[in-house]
């Protein structure tokens, strides 16, 4: 989902920047204010987790590729904001070290993967599991948390696609960057991942979920919200 | 560090040494780039054409370590697999580093 360069033109990629960082500057300012030191090897794990992860590419057989990207499970775990720093940062080497995602697609890959994905999956999370503390609701709302978030991620770098042709033809009338109209990418991004890739970013959630139940709970930042 | 930090610790070690399935899996299963990340060879394949903005855009940056591949597009399969394990390392400690720099600078101010 790592959107390279040229595949959005500035009128996509400038705007998405400006979002990106808008997100970043709040984020910074809510990590200041709610998180203490203790929470700082925690912040370095998410975003090594993240890195990781994304490694993974699962195979479609004879066709594409995906991977999760652990933002709902860093956002249950750490709250949505310090997701957001968590997984904007590993987007922002990947694209500047490994020539993952593009340098222009930084802002738009960062919305779609650090911003939208840990929020969806933070709000599914908060709104199923309710006030519940029964293990088999709470995994569900891990599962759709981690699924949902992903699939949404890709549905919107699905519209960052699709609506290039839309907004810049050449002199031919041939789109000039993503060439793919809005009926073929987003289908194309939505199903690859809500049929396999969002599956295993759903179980990631939840068997995290479960060892931090297990061994940390008092960590879990979507639990400690409930009672403030 | 906590008895169950150490573990999670472990569990990323463990993960970075498992990176490698992350590229022979999808050989096993003849699956190619993700949707979208096509380079601009294999859409001008796709295609007939190349779109001129993007065409335009996408040399833009020079990665250093392009494709998680310190060999070079014709690397020997062992090269790329060391070199996606040595990847996974680096980029942990890149973002380590840099989420160290960024906390560190943050609680400077604070009390």
């Amino acid at each position: 989902m790592h959107i390279p360069d040229g595949y959005l033109g500035p009128q996509t990629y400038a705007p998405l920047f400006g979002v990106s960082v808008a997100f970043w500057s709040v984020a910074l300012k809510r990590w200041k204010k709610e998180l203490s030191t203790k929470h700082i090897p925690y912040l370095a794990m998410a975003a090594a987790f993240s890195f990781l992860i994304m490694m993974f590419n699962i195979p479609i057989p004879g066709g594409t590729t995906g991977h999760a990207v652990g933002g709902g499970i860093i956002a249950i775990l750490l709250g949505p904001w310090a997701a957001v720093i968590a997984v904007s940062v590993v987007l922002i080497i990947q694209a500047v070290v490994f020539g993952d995602g593009g340098i222009t697609a930084i802002g738009a890959n960062c919305f779609n993967m650090a911003v939208a994905m840990p929020f969806v999956s933070y709000w599914v999370f908060k709104l199923v599991s309710g006030e519940s503390k029964s293990p088999r609701r709470l995994y569900t709302a891990a599962f759709l948390s981690g699924h949902i978030g992903l699939t949404m991620s890709a549905i919107l770098t699905g519209i960052e696609f699709g609506i290039q042709p839309l907004i810049a033809q050449g002199a031919d009338g041939r789109p000039l960057y993503a060439p793919y109209p809005l009926s073929i990418a987003v289908p194309a991004m939505a199903l690859e991942h809500m049929l396999l890739f969002s599956v295993v970013e759903g179980l990631i959630t939840v068997l995290l979920l479960k060892y931090f139940l297990k061994h940390e709970s008092d960590l879990v930042y979507a639990l400690r919200a409930r009672e403030e | 560090m906590t008895k169950s930090q150490r573990k999670l610790w472990i569990g990323l070690f463990v993960m970075a040494l498992l990176t490698p399935f992350g590229i022979i899996l999808p050989h096993i299963f003849n699956a190619g780039a993700a949707w979208g990340e096509w380079g601009v060879d294999k859409l001008e394949q796709l295609l007939g054409y190349t779109p001129q903005g993007l065409k335009k855009l996408s040399d833009l940056w020079k990665a250093p370590v392009p494709n998680y591949n310190l060999g070079g597009r014709d690397a020997s399969t062992t090269l790329q697999l060391i070199s996606y394990l040595a990847s996974g390392v680096l980029g942990v400690a890149a973002v380590g580093l840099v989420v160290y720099l960024i906390t560190r600078f943050m609680t400077k101010n604070d009390k």
